[in-house]
């Protein structure tokens, strides 16, 4: 039985590391009220790759999120130890008219960068505008989360106003309070947009001190930090190393911390080499593996053989063994399981892909490839060269073979593998998907058409999708989302385009002297560092 | 000499250059560039505009001639361009991990020598006995387990034996020089094993041909102590192409490099290089291959010029 | 055994027959040279019978039996798909030598061919093509051969990587060439060419007709030792994950990936790969030695 619950540590990760070996469960609120935070020290933890870039509004990896948030404040944050409430962060309060169409954000005054010079509305008005419409030489990777925003006025030096076009059920969630929004300095961008990309300065609880490139990244208390007292630690340093090493430089305590996440094998490693002093903090994931079909080829564009090849999957299976040796562990639709949006067992069961009687869903896969004249199909799956992604298809091989299915598989590097997929030079792709807030908005495109939707990997047309996708990110109504969103559901697994196969299990583990960091479902979140202390 | 020198690097520029060519050239028929994947990674969201227009930052959209002149030109003024992954001057990303990987490949050598020259000598005295049968199946071992399982096996051994695993940051050697040996012994010996056995072989082949020599029959025949001939008569002349051997395999290194890196997580040209191959980081490719050009060939040439010193029949051809 | 030792102990014409049978003579003054090929051909025989003689499928995945330990159901253990690793060894073996050889062949005929032609002609052609050699002699194998996956990314074909063998082929070729030049340069001289020179026939038919039969010692020397070459750098590039690709077995791509998570406490699934991979070169460097040894007696090494 898969445990659906995302944020409530598994009991099975209690037993297996022995009450010994167990130190704090989920460190949250519980450590904030038993124990006073120690002022001093400095963190170190491992990350497993580099930086192509230091500017947030550019990029989308964990590799540039971990070192560069410490820097930067945002004008909303998530709360900690207390996902997913939001509170504010340059901003004292906000506020939205009831028509949905103004956000007024009011912000704090006595805000510094860390070059002296104070932060105002100003700073907000030229960070969010560069997101908006990217200068030449800048990449803006969430300028389509922008496109419903009208105009961003700074009628004061304390106050922003956003005003929409169209109502944008999202908003607060994905433009506020995005840990990719930094805040520049509007002076700094004024003289060179690009500035950002090479050169670290902000608002945030640390000052940059150096980056070593494949070696180390360094950070140091910013002592006029906003927030009075905090943060606790006088530095961090983050170093590089493949995921193999982390494991060994926690347990010879080399590095303190790594905060993305281990497979199930990297936890048993770490907790019998660290013993009492290894902290293991388990949950959901907003992180999705999933793959999808090429229409534009035969015979892909042909519902039946997709929804064959996703029937034939036993999730329920993979679930059980693949989360032994990897990440992959949990069982959801389109949203992930465990969260608000995410169906019942029940709601699943029912779905194509999802049933539990794999004897039948494979007789019926079979019967639908031989009605659609496809039987004995030899395909080529186009796969990345990395774990999980590895182990996944290495399974999903193994059982499109049970239906007679022979697959070819591809381990691409990332270049090629992109490659392939923008040039729509592919069978079947392996991916993954990820966001930091369990929103539709932004975690549904991913199923929906790369005409459309670059995140998205096949082309296809499909109106049916397109509507109920448009008309869930209109309405704040929640239970109308709610329906909207399971139809979409059913929608995505019958038409089988790009279908989930399981979602990602996080598994973090730290020294036990590290406290006040927030375990949460994405590993994109709670890395300003700010609230977390040494013992 | 001093023309020999002189044709010899005067030979040295055109080979130069074709490589560049070459590696310029064929690098960009690959299909698939860095910019989709700087952008995309874990996941991203980005248009098809904002990837050209980075395509364009970069200068991807020139023509080729262009950015090969523009390269050509770099080059020719110390500016090794930027690598197409950070941004960062490629100078600065192979300066900060060439200390590293020297180091390992120096102390690599030093091991390696100081296993091979007593194994290969001996090895050729006392050929076709039970120690000569033996030095030649450790060498061609030597040759045969590949580098990155002996580094995997040497981890093994050490957590197991010893419940101790080698640090995995780096500390320079005149910081702290236990931590830094302490750290790099051990990928030196990976390394090194295969370099040794490479010298000893090629020591103990030419301590055989030195050995029948006419000159050293003669000495024998006149009933100089046998040691003594060893000694004074086969070993310099032996050395000559081990010289050349050592040299020539010390560029090599950084083949073994290449995979043991891996292994043991280190910051190094050989991790580098791989990586930038997986990312289609051509400028850093073609700059890194013309480097590993460069070095073999004045290595070559230092060999060759060796050579020419200790015996000068070669220079005067 | 030194060369004066064996002309006194000259057989006597009754046994001389038995000896002078290439293959036992081969077998008697090259002890290590036969551990090396019983070694060989064990990696043939399990590659070839594979289908016969593996005790599972090797791409079956049971994850009831994960990362067992080595025992009588599993001699080697499993991986962490349940996969029996002494079935993935021996159809390892298959890729293994597959690669190994076809490269091999490739590159040393290739490679040959142009020594040939460089060492007959001379000349201003033999000097570009020396040049040449050298350009691409100036490279490790294994940096060459990232350069060429580089270039021409992958292309499976029948499950086998195309420009995987290209990028283990190319580096070969100059290595071939230099060593299949140098034995050129002094046939180029016997009377027998020139002979044929002033017979009035054509180039292509010296070379391959009156100088090839002599280079074939050289030749399966290059033969065998490239195959080692070319299996230990298909493992070093599956390692790196730039090789073949799962579920095909595969030597080097056993060390890689998943394996790096668990080998710590699963050390079979290291051990044993890394064994056959040193095995199979350790075997076709001791034929190669073994057959240099045996063709050249004066420069026994």
């Amino acid at each position: 039985m898969t445990d659906l619950s995302a944020f409530r540590p598994s009991r099975r990760a209690v037993l297996q590391s022995g009450a010994a070996g167990m130190a704090l469960m989920a460190a949250g609120p519980q450590a904030f009220a038993q124990e006073t935070p120690k002022r001093g020290g400095i963190l170190s933890f491992a990350i497993a790759a580099e930086p192509p870039t230091y500017d947030l509004h550019g990029s989308q990896t964990f590799a540039v999120m971990q070192r560069v948030a410490p820097h930067y404040s945002t004008l909303l944050r998530y709360k900690g130890g207390a996902y997913p409430e939001i509170v504010g962060d340059l901003a004292e309060s906000w506020s939205s008219a009831p028509d949905g169409l103004t956000h007024t954000f009011k912000l704090r005054s006595g805000v510094l960068f860390h070059d002296g010079t104070p932060m105002t509305s100003a700073d907000v008005k030229a960070s969010y505008e560069r997101i908006r419409n990217p200068p030449k030489g800048v990449v803006s990777s969430r300028q389509a989360s922008l496109s419903k925003v009208a105009s961003i006025d700074a009628p004061d030096p304390q106050t922003v106003i956003f005003k929409m076009s169209a109502v944008s059920s999202s908003f607060i969630d994905e433009v506020a309070a995005s840990p990719w929004n930094a805040i520049y300095s509007a002076a700094r961008l004024e003289k060179d947009p690009a500035w950002p990309i090479r050169n670290v300065m902000g608002t945030g609880p640390f000052e940059f001190v150096e980056h070593v490139a494949g070696s180390h990244w360094v950070g140091k208390r910013f002592e006029k930090y906003f927030r009075q007292g905090y943060p606790f630690l006088d530095g961090f340093r983050a170093i590089t190393m493949s995921p193999a090493a982390t494991v060994n430089a926690l347990v010879g305590k080399q590095v303190q911390a790594e905060f993305r996440g281990f497979s199930p094998a990297e936890r048993d490693r770490l907790t019998k080499g660290m013993g009492a002093a290894a902290k293991v903090q388990e949950g959901g994931w907003l992180l999705h593996q999933d793959i999808s079909f090429n229409p534009k080829r035969k015979p892909f564009d042909d519902p039946r053989v997709r929804r064959a090849l996703s029937l034939a999957i036993d999730r329920w299976s993979a679930s059980r063994s693949l989360g032994r040796i990897s990440v992959l562990r949990d069982i959801g639709g389109v949203m992930m399981p465990g969260g608000q949006w995410a169906a019942t067992e029940a709601e699943l069961e029912k779905l194509p892909g999802f049933g539990k009687d794999m004897a039948a869903n494979r007789a019926e896969a079979k019967r639908l490839l031989k009605e659609a004249g496809a039987e004995n199909l030899k395909i080529q799956l186009l796969n990345r060269a990395i774990e999980p992604y590895i182990t996944a298809g290495i399974y999903l091989i193994d059982q499109w073979r049970q239906i007679g299915v022979t697959v070819e598989n591809h381990d691409a590097e990332t270049a090629a593998w992109y490659a392939s997929i923008g040039g729509d030079n592919f069978d079947v792709v392996m991916d993954s998907y990820t966001d930091y807030t369990d929103d539709p908005t932004t975690g549904l495109p991913k199923f929906l058409s790369a005409d459309k939707w670059p995140i998205a990997a096949p082309k296809f047309n499909d109106p049916e999708l397109d509507d109920l996708y448009a008309r869930q990110g209109a309405t704040n109504d929640k239970a109308e989302r709610r329906k909207l969103v399971r139809a979409f559901e059913a929608r995505t697994m019958e038409q089988a385009y790009t279908v989930p196969i399981l979602w990602w299990r996080r598994i973090v583990v730290m020294q036990d002297a590290v406290n006040g960091w927030t375990m949460s479902p994405t590993h994109m979140l709670y890395q300003d560092l700010a609230e977390v202390w040494l013992a | 000499m001093l023309r020999y020198i002189v044709k010899r690097v005067a030979l040295m520029i055109p080979m130069l250059f074709t490589v560049a060519l070459l590696t310029f050239f064929l690098l960009r028929v690959i299909p698939g560039d860095i910019v989709e994947v700087k952008l995309r990674a874990d996941g991203g969201n980005v248009s098809q505009e904002v990837i050209e227009r980075e395509r364009v930052r970069l200068g991807l959209d020139k023509p080729l001639v262009v950015q090969f002149g523009d390269w050509m030109k770099g080059i020719v003024t110390f500016d090794y361009g930027t690598s197409m992954w950070t941004g960062q001057p490629i100078s600065r990303e192979i300066g900060i991990r060439l200390g590293l990987s020297m180091q390992v490949a120096v102390m690599a050598a030093i091991v390696a020598v100081l296993i091979a020259v007593p194994l290969g000598t001996v090895s050729a005295l006392f050929r076709d006995s039970w120690i000569d049968y033996l030095v030649r199946i450790v060498t061609i071992a030597g040759l045969a387990v590949p580098s990155f399982w002996l580094g995997m096996l040497i981890i093994l051994g050490l957590l197991s034996l010893f419940n101790w695993s080698p640090p995995v940051t780096y500390t320079p050697f005149f910081t702290d020089p236990v931590a830094n040996l302490s750290q790099l012994i051990w990928p030196a010996l990976a390394v090194g094993y295969r370099y040794a056995a490479v010298v000893a072989r090629m020591l103990r082949s030419s301590v055989l041909e030195a050995l029948q020599e006419d000159y050293i029959r003669t000495a024998r025949a006149k009933g100089v102590f046998e040691r003594l001939v060893i000694v004074r008569h086969t070993l310099p002349n032996a050395l000559l192409p081990a010289i050349t051997v050592i040299g020539l395999e010390f560029a090599f290194l950084m083949g073994g490099l290449v995979v043991t890196e891996q292994v043991f997580n280190l910051n190094g040209i050989g991790r580098l290089f791989v990586e930038a191959v997986t990312r289609n980081d051509f400028t850093l490719i073609q700059t890194l291959v013309m480097m590993i050009a460069v070095m073999f060939a004045v290595v070559n040439l230092i060999v060759d010029l060796l050579y020419g010193v200790l015996d000068p029949r070669v220079t005067n051809q | 055994m030194t060369t004066l030792s064996q002309t006194a102990l000259r057989p006597s014409p009754a046994r001389r027959r038995w000896r002078d049978n290439p293959v036992v003579d081969f077998a008697v003054s090259q002890p290590l040279g036969v551990a090396g090929l019983v070694a060989v051909l064990t990696m043939v025989v399990a590659a070839i019978f594979a289908d016969f003689i593996a005790p599972y499928d090797p791409v079956a995945i049971d994850f009831e039996a994960m990362l067992a330990a080595p025992s009588l159901a599993h001699p080697f253990g499993t991986d962490s798909f349940g996969r029996d690793i002494l079935t993935r060894i021996m159809y390892g073996a298959r890729t293994a030598l597959t690669i190994g050889f076809i490269s091999s062949f490739i590159g040393c005929t290739i490679g040959a061919i142009i020594g040939l032609a460089s060492a007959y002609y001379g000349g201003w052609r033999d000097m570009v093509v020396q040049r040449g050699i050298d350009l691409l002699l100036s490279f490790p194998i294994i940096v060459l051969a990232l350069v060429v996956v580089a270039m021409v990314g992958r292309n499976r074909v029948g499950g086998i990587d195309v420009n995987l063998i290209c990028a283990i082929t190319v580096p070969i070729i100059p290595r071939a060439a230099r060593v299949v030049r140098s034995a050129g340069l002094s046939i180029r001289e016997m009377p027998y060419v020139d002979a044929a020179r002033a017979a009035g026939y054509s180039s292509a038919r010296i070379i391959l007709r009156h100088m090839a039969p002599n280079v074939l010692g050289p030749y399966l020397i290059l033969l065998t030792a490239y195959i080692a070459q070319a299996i230990l750098l298909e493992a070093s590039l599956s390692f790196l994950g730039l090789g073949v690709n799962e579920p095909t077995p595969a030597w080097g791509l056993m060390l890689s990936g998943n394996s790096a998570n668990f080998y710590q406490t699963a050390p079979w699934m290291i051990l044993f790969p890394g064994a056959a991979i040193s095995l199979a070169v350790f075997g076709f460097n001791l034929v190669g030695d073994a057959l240099r040894d045996w063709l050249d007696p004066r420069l026994k090494t």
